[in-house]
C-alpha cells in the first residue's frame, strides 16, 4: 500500500535535515505503529507524504499502491486515498464544519469521477458516522475545530476520516488529549473502518492505545530513520523502558 | 479660508454647464440653490483634502463623463420578494418598474415630491445632508442635493412587508447619473431597502434617512460586477429613540467607488450598524468605505464591521469614525476593518478614528491586514480541496462576520451566494 524508501528530506528554509533516510512499507490491511522520542520526525513525515509545503525532499521516494505520491498535489493526495489526521487539528473560524465535510467528500467524488452527492443524502451519511463518535449535530453546524475541546478535536478527525474512506489512513498522535471514554470510541471508530483494502499509520507515545488497535507492526523512529521494528511487544518495551535502552543498542 | 486655486479652477470646470434642475416647488428650488452656494463656497474636493488623503476624487470630477463599457448585466436580489423600481442612466424606468403602491408606505418619484407645494420632503432635503458637513466638507453630497433630480422618497408608516429594491441598470455607455433617496420612517415603522445593480458609467447617490423613534430601517447593496464603472454614494441618517439604522453592502469590482455613511445617534437607545463586504481584483479596483457615527445621546451602540478581499494589485480605503459628543454617556461604540491581502501587490489602507468627549464610555476598534491563513489552506488541501475552492472557503469565512450583521437571514443567503458565485466565475 504505502512503500517509503531511503525518504531524506530537509527545511526548505533552514538548512535543517529532518529525516535521513526513512525506509517503511505497509502492507494492504496492515496497522503499522511508529514510536519515538519527540522531535525525532514523525510528524515531518506524516506532513511530507501529505504534501505540506516548507520541505524539501531531498532524496528517496514515497509511493501509495505504486504511485508517486512526491509529485502531488494534497489534494490530489487525498482523491488518491491518503488521509492525515493531524496531531493538531486547524481551527477555521467561518468555515463550517458541515460545508467543510460536504466540500472534502465531494470534491474527492469528483477528482475520481464520481457523482456528487446531494446536501440531504450527505447529512444523513454524516449523521451516522457523528453517531457512533459521538458528535453531536451542534459541533457539526459549529465552524471547524472552533471552540472544540482537544478531545473533540481529534474525534472530528476520526469522523472525517470515517466519511472520507480513505485508502491509507495516517494518525498522528490521535491519541493524546483523549480520556479513557473517548480513547474507546476512536479506537472502535478506527477499528470499525479496519478492512483488506485499508491500512493504518499510527503515530503515538503511548502503548494505551496499541491495546485498543492491534498493530501488525511497531516502528522506532529516532533522529530521523526507523531504527528499529517489531511486534507489538516492541512497544511493551518502550512503554517499561524508555527509549534510552533502545538507542544503546542501536548505536 | 480662501480656497487654493487648483480647486477653484477645478469645481469649476466640473460646474461649467451644469445647471440645477427646473421647475420645482420654491423650498426645492431654495434647498438646491443653497447646496449649489454651498459646494461653490467649499470646493470640488482635490487631491491634496485630508479626507481625499487615500483616494483620488479626479475620476468623479472630469467634467466630461468617463466612458465605461457595459459589461455583464447583474441585476441581483432576482429571487427576493420586493417591490421593484427601476433607473436606466438615472431615468426612471416606468416599465421595469412595479406598480409604486404598498401598503403602510408612502412611495413616489423624487421627480414628483418636489414638484408639490406642500410635501414632508421640504422639512429633509439637504438637512441632514448639511448637518454632514461637520468636522469635514462633503461636497460630492452637496453636489447631489444641487444636481439631483429624480430618485425615490419613500415614508413608512408601518411595518412594511415587502423589501423596496431598487435597480440601477445601464443603457449608455457614457451615461451620468445623480439620484436623490429621501426615507422617513414613522414612530414604530420599518423598512427594508435594497439596491443593486450598476446605474451609469458615472454615479452619484444620495440618500437621507430620518427614523423617528421606535423605527428601524435596514438597507443591503449590492453593488454590480460592472468593471468600470464609477460610484460616489452618501447615506446621511439621523436617528430617534430606541430606533434601529442597520446598512450592508456588497462591492463585487467596480473602478473606483466611494461609500460613505454618516449616521447621527440623537435619540436614546438607538443602534446603527454599518457594514460591509468589498471584493477586488485588479489594478483598477479602488474602493472606498468612509464612515462617520455621532453618538448624540446616552445609551446607543454603533458597530462597524468591514472587510475587503484585495489582488492583483487592487486597493482597498476604509476610514472610519466615531465621535462621542458630551451627553452621550454609556455609548457602546465597535469598529473593525480588515483586510485579506490574496497576494503581495494588493493595497489596504485605513484610518480608524475617535473622538470622545463623554466619560462614561465604551469603544473598541481595530484594523487588520493580512494573508491567507496557510496552515489552514494546506488543511483544506489534505482533505481533497483543491486550492482555489479552498481558497474561496477561506474568503467566504472572512467576510463571514460582516454578512452576519444582516438582520435577515435570506438576504444575507442571497449576498453569499452572489459572491460565492463572483468568486467562482473568476478563477
Ligand atoms: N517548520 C519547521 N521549522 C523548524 N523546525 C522544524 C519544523 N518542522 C519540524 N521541525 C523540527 O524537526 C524536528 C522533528 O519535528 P517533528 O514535529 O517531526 O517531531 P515529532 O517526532 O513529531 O515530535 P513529537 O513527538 O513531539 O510530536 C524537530 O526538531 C522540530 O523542531
Ligand atoms: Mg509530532
Amino acid at each position: 500500500m504505502l512503500k517509503i524508501s531511503d525518504l531524506k528530506v530537509k527545511l526548505e528554509e533552514e538548512d535543517k535535515q529532518i529525516l535521513k533516510g526513512v525506509d517503511l512499507e505497509v502492507g494492504a490491511g496492515q496497522v503499522h505503529a511508529i514510536m519515538g522520542p519527540n522531535g525525532s520526525g514523525k510528524s515531518t513525515l506524516s506532513y511530507v507524504l501529505s504534501g505540506r509545503d516548507g520541505y524539501e525532499v531531498t532524496g528517496g521516494s514515497a509511493s501509495l499502491e505504486g504511485v508517486d505520491l512526491l509529485d502531488m498535489e494534497p489534494e490530489e493526495r487525498a482523491a488518491a486515498g491518503l488521509f492525515l489526521a493531524f496531531q493538531y487539528p486547524v481551527e477555521i473560524p467561518g468555515v463550517g464544519n458541515m460545508t467543510f465535510l460536504r466540500t472534502s467528500y465531494n470534491a474527492q467524488r469528483k477528482a475520481r469521477g464520481e457523482d456528487e452527492v446531494s446536501a440531504a443524502e450527505f447529512l444523513k451519511l454524516v449523521r451516522e458516522k457523528a453517531k457512533d463518535l459521538k458528535i453531536d449535530a451542534e459541533m457539526l453546524k459549529r465552524p471547524v475545530n472552533v471552540g472544540f475541546s482537544g478531545g473533540e478535536k481529534k474525534r472530528n478527525e476520526i469522523l472525517q476520516m470515517a466519511v472520507l474512506e480513505p485508502k491509507m489512513c495516517i494518525l498522528d498522535e490521535t491519541d493524546s488529549g483523549l480520556d479513557v471514554d473517548a480513547m474507546k470510541l476512536v479506537s472502535d471508530g478506527v477499528n470499525a473502518l479496519r478492512s483488506e483494502g485499508r491500512s493504518f499509520l499510527v503515530i503515538t507515545h503511548y502503548q494505551r492505545l496499541l491495546d485498543h488497535i492491534v498493530p501488525d507492526v511497531v516502528h522506532i523512529m529516532a533522529n530521523g530513520r526507523i531504527v528499529k521494528s517489531g511486534g507489538p511487544e516492541l512497544a511493551l518495551e518502550v512503554e517499561k523502558n524508555g527509549y534510552a535502552d533502545l538507542m544503546d543498542e542501536v548505536q | 479660508m480662501a480656497l487654493p486655486k487648483a480647486k477653484i479652477d477645478a469645481t469649476e470646470a466640473r460646474l461649467s454647464g451644469m445647471q440645477i434642475p427646473e421647475g420645482g416647488a420654491g423650498w426645492a428650488r431654495a434647498a438646491r440653490n443653497d447646496a449649489l452656494e454651498r459646494l461653490t463656497g467649499m470646493g470640488l474636493p482635490y487631491r491634496r483634502d485630508e479626507y481625499w488623503r487615500f483616494t483620488n476624487p479626479a475620476e468623479f470630477l472630469a467634467p466630461e463623463t468617463p466612458r465605461a463599457e457595459i459589461a455583464l448585466d447583474a441585476p441581483g436580489f432576482e429571487d427576493t420578494q420586493a417591490l421593484r423600481v427601476v433607473f436606466t442612466d438615472g431615468v426612471f424606468d416606468e416599465a421595469a418598474s412595479d406598480d409604486l403602491s404598498q401598503e403602510a408606505l408612502e412611495i413616489e418619484r423624487f421627480a414628483d415630491a418636489v414638484t408639490k407645494d406642500i410635501h414632508w420632503v421640504k422639512g429633509l432635503l439637504g438637512v441632514l445632508e448639511t448637518a454632514g458637513q461637520d468636522r469635514v466638507d462633503r461636497p460630492l453630497a452637496t453636489f447631489n442635493t444641487a444636481f439631483a433630480e429624480d430618485g425615490l422618497v419613500l415614508r413608512a408608516t408601518g411595518k412594511v412587508a415587502r423589501p423596496v429594491h431598487v435597480e440601477y441598470r445601464r443603457a449608455g455607455e457614457q451615461a451620468e447619473a445623480v439620484l436623490r433617496h429621501m426615507v422617513r420612517i414613522e414612530d414604530g415603522a420599518e423598512l427594508t431597502l435594497l439596491e443593486s445593480g450598476v446605474g451609469a458609467a458615472r454615479l452619484n447617490t444620495g440618500m437621507e434617512v430620518d427614523i423617528a423613534d421606535n423605527g428601524a430601517f435596514h438597507h443591503v447593496r449590492m453593488q454590480g460586477r460592472d468593471h468600470e464603472r464609477r460610484a460616489a454614494t452618501h447615506a446621511f441618517a439621523r436617528l430617534g429613540q430606541e430606533s434601529t439604522f442597520k446598512s450592508f453592502t456588497l462591492s463585487l469590482n467596480g473602478m473606483m467607488t466611494r461609500n460613505e455613511v454618516v449616521i447621527t445617534l440623537k435619540g436614546g437607545d438607538a443602534v446603527a450598524h454599518v457594514a460591509g463586504a468589498a471584493l477586488g481584483d485588479g489594478r483598477d479596483f479602488h474602493h472606498d468605505d468612509t464612515v462617520f457615527v455621532t453618538h448624540d445621546a446616552v445609551n446607543c451602540e454603533s458597530r462597524q464591521v468591514f472587510k475587503k478581499v484585495l489582488r492583483n494589485g487592487a486597493t482597498g480605503v476604509f476610514q472610519g469614525k466615531i465621535l462621542v459628543q458630551p451627553d452621550a454617556q454609556k455609548t457602546d461604540g465597535y469598529q473593525i476593518s480588515q483586510s485579506l491581502l490574496l497576494d503581495e501587490d494588493a493595497n489596504f489602507l485605513a484610518k480608524p478614528e475617535l473622538e470622545i468627549y463623554a466619560d462614561d464610555v465604551q469603544c473598541s476598534h481595530g484594523s487588520t491586514s493580512g494573508a491567507i491563513d496557510e496552515t489552514a489552506l494546506f488543511y483544506l488541501k489534505s482533505r481533497g480541496i483543491p486550492e482555489d475552492k479552498a481558497q474561496d472557503l477561506l474568503v467566504l469565512a472572512f467576510v463571514a462576520e460582516a454578512l452576519a450583521e444582516i438582520e435577515d437571514e435570506g438576504l444575507a443567503e442571497t449576498l453569499r451566494e452572489q459572491l460565492a458565485g463572483w468568486l467562482e466565475r473568476r478563477r
